[in-house]
Parts: C-alpha cells; sequence; structure tokens
C-alpha cells in the first residue's frame, strides 16, 4: 500500500490511496459479476426456465455501483485528478518478482466503465427475450456473467499481468459465447479460430511484458509511466528495444482487436448467439486492443516509429474491412466487417497520438455498434433466424421500432451530424489531417480516413435498404409470421439508441473544449507532452469548419449513392443486376469477387497454415515417430532385453540362493586368507 | 581327548562342509533342516575347542555355545512348523517344487 504513495511522490503527481468505501465498491465490482456467474453455474440447472434471475439482477447490481463510481470519478473529482488506486492482495510474491493484485480506478478507466456496464446490463436484459427458447440457457448467462468479471478486471487491473489476466479471462469467455451452439460444426470451428488467433497475438503481447520486466522492473502501471521517460531520457532504454516493447504489445492488441493480419477471426466470430455479437464482438472485448494501448501511452509515445506502424495498420484494416463489408450478404457480417474497419479507425486515432479522439470513437462506437447488433439480432428473431439480407427486404413497415432504432444506428455510425458517430469520427478525421502537418507523406492517411467514412455510410445504408425498404424478398412460408420483438429486446435497443443520438453531442460540444477533452486530458497529459504535438486551437470557421464540411458531404454522397441502389422507404432500388453494376467499373467484377471472398484472406491462412503448416506437422510427426520414438523405445527394449536375461539368476528355490550365499562366502574367505593378510 | 586343536577344527570343518553339502543337495525340507542343524553343531564345536585351548576366554565359550544350542532349538521349531505348513498346502517335502516366489 505504501508502495504507490512512494511512486506517487516520485512522479510529483500521481493516483492516491483510495478509501475504505472506494476499495470495497471496486472489490464489489468485479465479486458480484463473479458470483453471479458461480451461483448460475451451481444453480442453473434447477432455474429452468427463468435462469437469468441470478445474473440480470447481479448486472443491474454492477451497473448501480460502476455508475455510482463514475459519478465520483468523473463528476464530483473526488478521486483526483489521476485517479485512486489501491492492493487487494499480494498475487505473486516471489523473491524479486511481486505481482500484486493491484487496481487503478481513474477517468479512463471510468469512462470504460460507462461502456462496459450499460451495454453489458442492456444485453443481459435483452438476452432474456433473445435466450427465451434456447433449452441451456442457463449456460449463456452464466458465460455473460463471467465475461462481464473478465472485462470489468481488465479495465481495473493496474499492473500488466494482471491485465494479461483478464486479456485471457476475455478470451476464454469469448470462446465460450462464440462456441455456445457447439453442436453447430460452423460454430465449434469458429470459436476455435478466435482462440487461436488471439494466442498469436497474446505471445507478442506476454513477449512484451516480459521484456518491460526485465527493462523497467516492475509491471505497475503507475511505476512503469514514471520509471519509462525516465530509462529512456538517461539513455538506458533505446529507440530499438523501445518500439520493440511497444510493438510486442500492440501485437496482443492487434489479437484481441482483429487487426490486420489477425482480423479473420472477428467475422466468423458472428456464429455466437446475437447478444453475444453485440456485447463482446463489439462493443466491448474487441476495444480491449484500444484501451490497451490508451493505457500504456506514456510507453507508446516513447517510439514515434511504433506510433506511426499502428496509425498505417489501422488506416490500412478500416479500408480493408470496409471494401469488404461492401458485398457481404450475412447481415451480421456486415457489421463485423463494420466493427473491424471501425476499431482500425480507432488504432488510426491512436497512432497519430490523438489518444482522446480514440477513446470517444470507443464510447461512441460502443453504443451505436452494439444497438446495430442488437437490432439485427432483432431482424434475424423476426424472419425467424434468416441472417441473408437477400431474404429480407421491405421490413420497416412490420417492424417499426427495430427498423426506427437501426436507422438511428446507420445515421450515427455514418457520421451525420448531430449524431453520436459524427463527433468522433471527426475528431479522428481531423487529427489525422493535422498529423500529416508534421509527416507529409501520412496525408495519406486522412485520405484513406476519408475513403472509409464514405465507404461505412454506403454498405451501413445498403444493409438499410436491403433489410428495411423495398419490396420483401423474405420466405412465403415466414411472411405472416414476422413480428416485432418482445419488450425486452426492444428496450435495450431504445436504450441504446438515446446514447447513439446524445452522446456525441453530450461529450463533444464544444469541439475542442468537450467534457470528455477535460476528463481524460489528465491521463494523456504526459503522452502528448512527450510526443509533442501541441494541437493548434480548433478553428471552426477555418480548417476544421472546412474538414467538418467534406466529412459530412462524403457520408451524404455514401448515403445518397446507396439509398439509389438499394432502395429508401417503400420505395425499391435499382433493379440492375450486380454484374452489370460492376461491369461498368474498371475491374469491376474482379473487385467484386476479391471483396465478396473477404480479399482471399481465409484461402491465404489456409494454405499457408492448413496446408503447408500440416506438410511441416506431418515431417515433424515422422522424425518424431522415427528419431525421438526410436531412441526412447530403443533404451526401453535394451533394458528390457538385459532384464530379460538376468531374470533367469532367480529361480525360487531356496538352494540355488543357498548355493550362491557358499560360493560368496568361499570367496570371500579366500580373499581374507590370502589377499588381505598379506 | 585330544591335545591337538587342529583335530578339533578339522573335524568341525568337516561337519559343517557335510552339512553345507546336505543343505545344497538334499532337496528334501526336513533334510536341509537336519543339515543345518549339522552346520550348527559343527560351529558350536569349534566355539567349545576354541574356550578350550584359549584359557583367558574361562566359561564364556560354553555359555556361547549353550546360546546356539537355544537358538537352533527355536529355529528348528520354527522351521518345522514352516514345513509342516507349506506340506499341507502342498503336499510335498521337496524344497524344488516351492519355486512361485520366483516372479
Amino acid at each position: 500500500m505504501s508502495f504507490f504513495a512512494e511512486a506517487g511522490g516520485h512522479a510529483g503527481h500521481g493516483p492516491e490511496l483510495a478509501d475504505p468505501t472506494a476499495q470495497l465498491l471496486i472489490t464489489l465490482l468485479m465479486a458480484i459479476p463473479l458470483a453471479g456467474f458461480a451461483l448460475s453455474v451451481i444453480l442453473g440447472r434447477r432455474l429452468g426456465s427463468r435462469p437469468w434471475v441470478i445474473a440480470v439482477p447481479a448486472i443491474i447490481a454492477t451497473w448501480l455501483i460502476a455508475m455510482f463510481l463514475v459519478w465520483q470519478t468523473l463528476f464530483v473529482g473526488a478521486y483526483g485528478e489521476y485517479g485512486i488506486t489501491f492492493t487487494l492482495y499480494e498475487w505473486i510474491p516471489a523473491g524479486q518478482f511481486r505481482v500484486d493484485a493491484n487496481f487503478l480506478m481513474d477517468n479512463l478507466t471510468a469512462v470504460m466503465l460507462i461502456v462496459v456496464t450499460t451495454i453489458g446490463m442492456l444485453v443481459h436484459v435483452y438476452s432474456i427475450g433473445y435466450m427465451s427458447h434456447d433449452p441451456s440457457k442457463w449456460r449463456f448467462f452464466a458465460y455473460l456473467n463471467l465475461f462481464m468479471f473478465s472485462m470489468l478486471l481488465l479495465v481495473l487491473a493496474g499492473n500488466y499481468l494482471l491485465v494479461f489476466a483478464a486479456w485471457e479471462l476475455v478470451g476464454l469467455s469469448s470462446y465460450l459465447l462464440i462456441g455456445f451452439w457447439y453442436h453447430k460444426r460452423s460454430a465449434a470451428l469458429a470459436n476455435k479460430k478466435a482462440f487461436i488467433t488471439n494466442r498469436v497475438g497474446d505471445v507478442g503481447f506476454a513477449l512484451g511484458i516480459m521484456a518491460l520486466w526485465t527493462t523497467v522492473g516492475t509491471l505497475n502501471f503507475t511505476e512503469v509511466f514514471t520509471l519509462i521517460p525516465e530509462k529512456v531520457a538517461g539513455g538506458e532504454l533505446g529507440p530499438v528495444l523501445m518500439a520493440g516493447i511497444c510493438l510486442l504489445l500492440f501485437m496482443g492488441a492487434m489479437g484481441k482487436s482483429a487487426q490486420f493480419p489477425l482480423h479473420v477471426w472477428l467475422p466468423d466470430a458472428m456464429e455466437g448467439p446475437t447478444p453475444v455479437s453485440a456485447l463482446i464482438h463489439a462493443a466491448t472485448m474487441v476495444n480491449a486492443g484500444v484501451y490497451l494501448v490508451a493505457r500504456s501511452s506514456p510507453v507508446f509515445a516513447q517510439s514515434a516509429g511504433a506510433l506511426l506502424l499502428i496509425a498505417c495498420l489501422g488506416a490500412f484494416t478500416a479500408i480493408l474491412a470496409a471494401s469488404i463489408a461492401l458485398t457481404q450478404k450475412d447481415i451480421k457480417r456486415v457489421l463485423a466487417y463494420s466493427t473491424l474497419s471501425q476499431l482500425g479507425y480507432m488504432f488510426l486515432a491512436l497512432g497519430v497520438g490523438a489518444w482522446i479522439p480514440a477513446i470517444f470513437h470507443l464510447v461512441t462506437h460502443g453504443f451505436f455498434k452494439g444497438l446495430l447488433f442488437l437490432g439485427s439480432g432483432s431482424v434475424i428473431h423476426a424472419v425467424h433466424e434468416e441472417q441473408d439480407m437477400d431474404r429480407m427486404g421491405g421490413l420497416a413497415g412490420k417492424i417499426r421500432i427495430t427498423h426506427l432504432t437501426m436507422l438511428i444506428g446507420t445515421i450515427a455510425i455514418a457520421g451525420i451530424p448531430p449524431l453520436a458517430g459524427f463527433f468522433s469520427k471527426d475528431e479522428i478525421l481531423g487529427e489525422t489531417f493535422k498529423f500529416g502537418v508534421y509527416e507529409q507523406a501520412f496525408y495519406v492517411l486522412f485520405v484513406v480516413g476519408m475513403i472509409v467514412a464514405g465507404m461505412t455510410a454506403f454498405y451501413m445504408w445498403r444493409l438499410m435498404g436491403k433489410t428495411f425498404y423495398g419490396k420483401s424478398r423474405v420466405d412465403p412460408h415466414v411472411e405472416p409470421k414476422i413480428h416485432e420483438s418482445p419488450w425486452t429486446m426492444t428496450l435495450p435497443l431504445i436504450l441504446l439508441a438515446i446514447p447513439s443520438i446524445g452522446i456525441g453531442l453530450a461529450l463533444g460540444w464544444p469541439l475542442g473544449d468537450s467534457t470528455i477533452k477535460h476528463w481524460l486530458e489528465p491521463v494523456f497529459h504526459e503522452a502528448e507532452v512527450t510526443l509533442g504535438r501541441e494541437l493548434p486551437k480548433v478553428q471552426l470557421f477555418g480548417i476544421d469548419g472546412i474538414l467538418i464540411v467534406i466529412a459530412v458531404s462524403v457520408a451524404t454522397l455514401g448515403i445518397v449513392i446507396a439509398a439509389a441502389l438499394f432502395g429508401i422507404g417503400r420505395k425499391d432500388g435499382r433493379s440492375e443486376t450486380v454484374r452489370s453494376l460492376t461491369q461498368r467499373i474498371p475491374f469491376g467484377p474482379a473487385l467484386y469477387r476479391a471483396s465478396f471472398n473477404r480479399w482471399y484472406f481465409d484461402d491465404l491462412n489456409h494454405l499457408l497454415f492448413v496446408r503447408f503448416g500440416g506438410v511441416v506437422a506431418e515431417s515433424a510427426a515422422i522424425f518424431d515417430r522415427a528419431v525421438i520414438d526410436g531412441i526412447v523405445n530403443g533404451t526401453a527394449k535394451v533394458t528390457q532385453g538385459a532384464g530379460d536375461r538376468i531374470r533367469r539368476i532367480q529361480t525360487g528355490k531356496v538352494q540355488n540362493y543357498a548355493l550362491g550365499i557358499a560360493i560368496g562366502l568361499i570367496v570371500i574367505s579366500i580373499v581374507l586368507l590370502f589377499v588381505v593378510t598379506r | 581327548m585330544s591335545q591337538s586343536l587342529d583335530a578339533y577344527l578339522l573335524l568341525a570343518a568337516g561337519l559343517f562342509a557335510i552339512g553345507t553339502f546336505g543343505f545344497l543337495a538334499k532337496r528334501n525340507a526336513i533334510a536341509m533342516l537336519m543339515s543345518i542343524e549339522l552346520m550348527l553343531n559343527a560351529v558350536n564345536l569349534a566355539i567349545v575347542a576354541f574356550a578350550l585351548f584359549t584359557p583367558s576366554l574361562g566359561a564364556q565359550g560354553s555359555v556361547i555355545a549353550l546360546f546356539v544350542m537355544a537358538v537352533a532349538a527355536a529355529e528348528a521349531t520354527v522351521g518345522l512348523a514352516i514345513v509342516i505348513a507349506i506340506y499341507r498346502n502342498r503336499r510335498t517335502p521337496l524344497v524344488d517344487e516351492y519355486a512361485s516366489m520366483r516372479e
């Protein structure tokens, strides 16, 4: 405990120790979902058709506590500018290597808590309706609670190793929930794919933590963030080593936040139930990578090279995923690629040093993407588990609440003011543009960001048009049975639509002096100073105004084109086929095929890792059987053969033994008489 | 009564050799026990002979011989009891049939 006081004093500023009430509340915040998980597992089967009676109240209680803590942190400022820390217990006391179960509750954590607990709670409520027909829903709610515990641990943890443990726990819950319908082969394959792809990133993360330990000698956030700048200034940490540490940590973020080339798992993760897609694979867990990089901002700020790579990878993922989303037919896959693309935006922002816009986009994206996913779940529910958008259409009048809320989500993500997405996306684009001032060649990042903004608006309206507008293409047998979802499902939609409309304005206005900036400024101040990119003041009637106009017109253009092609209201889209449309664009059909087949990344992975990797594994297996097993079995054979020979002297006849004793006695006597006595 | 220790020791060695041969060569468990008795008595003879020719030992040699007799009697009792017990099970006194401990 006194540990932190010293660290804080050392830095000049730093987190204070938590008072007992705050300690209790933070502990409860994690303990309640964990208890909910344990109880749901133990009692689950006995709860019959209402297994949510434990899980849902537990999360509502968690939400209330979280909101109180958020209020205390962000609005009252009870925990100071730099947050509070406390140590629950000594986790790993192993000589010099000492890691505590300690927690850090600062403004960044509070902002993450808003997203995680609010969406988590609404998804829990939604799941009551969505999963009502599932026979083993107690398992579902138990896993959801486990996920909530893991995610809260992730955002509250005060050192890298604890974050890593939570990192693996969210990975586990994600694995369990993607494969919830494990009897479906595609789901069983998808959860394995997610788990294995994440392992690749986690290797980097683990190595990064080890590198931090060997270079800095501690894993506590507060200490690392004060020691790293000192060591860099003292010349102990060279730029190469620093970039190495950053990139290793970023590898973990790449896995969890599905950035190229580890992006392949996220679209397949849509095999899980839709509430899971909304909570884990859109609003919370996939943001963990963004959170990690943002949390480690003082570390990443020391390596401009690593940041530049992050920005480029983010921009590339954004445009790659958006291009795939243009042609997908599965409603959830469009949203999955959209999530990838938006996560790319966030990494682009982190890479150009726009820490606050990145977290801002994380918050707004969490709300409207959660809304869109839950809405898509409601659509799928309405048309009887159909996910192909070619078999939807004209649903707007039949499921009004779903349509309206999804429309709000679409406008929000497209970036039309004054909805949420506009504010965060515009800030990212603005900062990227200003980054071009420092690195001339990287105006291209801004251009990519703009193109992606247009593409986002286009594919989202394509989704709306194909699903809700024009003529119905629904199966005639299902058509009369289309119905709006129960209130447990529509209520979360409405409750998510409110922040999707208003949170951008609430947190992002006035531009350049916004609430979220005030909240997060203390967290990222150090990193901003290190990078030395003091931002010019926002000029609403200057460059920023022009950027806003460009961004909004690009988004509007995207929507207008998509509306013309795929319909709006009762009006149907153009009856042109994909073939005739693409043939008018140079390389159109080839590009369409490439996009539809996800740029062949899955095939490439199949070739590289399944086929080629299979050959390597096969030859390794032959080597193993012939040489390794040969040596081991050979040793055993020799021992056995020798034993078999020697065994013969063990006759079991007492007289043979007596003869042996007699001969031995005679030999000893002779030796004593003739050798020793001489 | 001979005046030479060698004569006693040669007799004892002869008896011990006969006993050893009997123990190793006889198949009958009773005969083997008898051979053991022979060996023990050979040793006893050697002890008593040593005691006779070493005045400083006094009565100690005879005492040791008495102890050996007592132990031999006890050993013979236990040995016979075991032989009888095995005989009841196996219906044979021949030791080379008692080979079930081999493996």
